[in-house]
């Protein structure tokens, strides 16, 4: 596992060494899928499994940008230490929400079908097997706008992951009155 | 009486429902929903109607963690209600100008009904490469060009829009098994795709309960996901967000304070 993680660093390349395309972008989503599949695959514990996919998604994930964007115009007001902060509670929100769902992806596998460019950035699709259920088509849009290649969003079944944190995380702040330590707080506890 | 006559009254109101109203963008999607005081008390009712009724339910007759390779008695009723739909598909594909999934449900219907004993098991899907292609009158409305119209939040079937609710009537009406069933045969079919649409949300349960139970605003996180996963399936408009756009845009400049 360590070794896995070690070979899939050195793999994430640094912008200038290539610009990114779409084989890039279809590998990195590879490599990241693969490191997934090696958590879900190796019976940890799940509060170990979730750091897991917070790891994963830190590696091969743009986070600012993910965080930024699901905290919509808020994140112009806030100062940098709150943000970075809020950044920091909404990875592992992410970890554990989503490593929720990954664990029903037991027995499963997702076959990276093809990439394509798209608007100012990569469109990587792939296609998600789960037992006893049909088919499903799984879009990850690539970028390399933050200085290394970066996925920014997950689109399952045309439900765009960015859409819907942003639902979320605005209907978290409104509760808060729009105080974004209080929202930082109730993040370190969700997911 | 027949299924259809409980859900007549529902469909007129719909269809009676005002269509004029200015769609919003909305966490980066369109949403069209001037009835969302309405709305939100239906998703009221629906969220303790699944909390207090159907989850329980559910939870009973779920198989544990069970992701098990033989199929429980879950399994065969979901396979048997999803077998009863299939003739009503081929009838929409055949009104949508699309022979290939209607001949393809076609033979899943005759593999299943006949080989998979009355649709309990899943033949046609496991050996013969025929999965099941879904679509509704929802759809067929959308491939002759009727407007999404506004969204919807039913009681009890949950997340819809106009033109999806009045999809859902004309699907009972125009279902080739409630015309060739007697009555009780066709309060047994009806019956069974229930429970079939039960079952399927115990096995998607956690998935379901993160959405109603774990939403900050539930109401607007189902929404959201309806809408886009509805307008991906009929291969209606997409949604591409570009943050990094937004972030150049947002430009954080602290000499315009």
């Amino acid at each position: 596992m360590l070794l896995g993680g070690a070979a899939a660093l050195s793999v994430a390349p640094l912008r200038g060494a290539w610009a990114l395309d779409s084989n890039h972008a279809h590998a990195l989503i590879d490599t990241a899928l693969g490191e997934v599949y090696g958590v879900i695959n190796s019976g940890k514990p799940t509060a170990q499994m979730y750091r897991d996919f917070e790891s994963i998604f830190v590696r091969y994930a743009d986070v600012d940008v993910i965080a930024r964007s699901a905290l919509g115009p808020a994140a112009r007001q806030a100062d940098p230490a709150a943000l970075s902060a809020y950044t920091q509670a909404f990875q592992g929100y992410i970890g554990r929400k989503y490593g929720k769902r990954f664990r029903e992806f037991i027995g499963s596998k997702i076959e990276v079908t093809g990439a394509r460019p798209l608007k100012s950035f990569y469109a990587v699709t792939s296609v998600a097997y789960l037992n006893g259920r049909a088919p499903m088509e799984v879009e990850w849009h690539v970028s390399d706008k933050s200085g290394r290649d970066r996925f920014f969003n997950i689109i399952i079944e045309g439900v765009n992951m960015l859409a819907s944190e942003r639902a979320e995380i605005s209907a978290m702040l409104t509760a808060r009155r729009g105080d974004l330590a209080a929202l930082t707080a109730d993040l370190q506890a969700a997911g | 009486m027949r299924p259809l006559s409980l859900v007549a009254p529902l469909a007129l109101s719909v269809i009676l429902a005002g269509c004029a109203s200015e769609p919003v963008m909305q966490d980066g999607i369109r949403v069209n929903d001037p009835f969302e005081r309405q709305n939100r008390r239906v998703h009221a009712f629906n969220k303790a109607f699944d909390e207090r009724v159907v989850a329980p339910v559910a939870r009973l007759a779920s198989p544990g963690d069970g992701a098990s390779d033989s199929p429980g008695a879950m399994d065969l009723v979901i396979n048997a209600g999803s077998n009863l739909s299939l003739p009503g598909k081929v009838v929409n594909s055949v009104m949508q100008g699309r022979p290939e999934p209607a001949i393809k449900n076609f033979f899943r219907f005759a593999v299943n009904t006949t080989l998979g004993i009355g649709g309990l098991f899943d033949p046609a899907g496991r050996d013969f490469g025929l999965p099941e292609q879904d679509t509704d009158f929802g759809e067929t409305l959308a491939v002759w060009g009727v407007p999404e119209g506004v969204y919807l939040e039913l009681p009890i079937l949950g997340p819809s829009t106009q033109r999806d609710a009045v999809g859902k009537v004309v699907d009972l009406a125009i279902d080739p098994l409630n015309h060739v069933l007697h009555r009780d045969g066709a309060w047994a079919a009806f019956g069974l795709r229930v429970a079939s649409k039960a079952g399927d949300r115990a096995r998607f349960g956690e998935t379901v309960d993160s959405v109603l139970q774990g939403s900050a605003d539930s109401y607007a996180q189902l929404r959201l996901i309806y809408l886009m996963h509805r307008r991906h399936e009929l291969n209606e408009e997409g949604t591409e967000i570009d943050p990094y756009a937004e972030t150049a845009d947002d430009a954080i400049d602290p000499y315009a304070e």
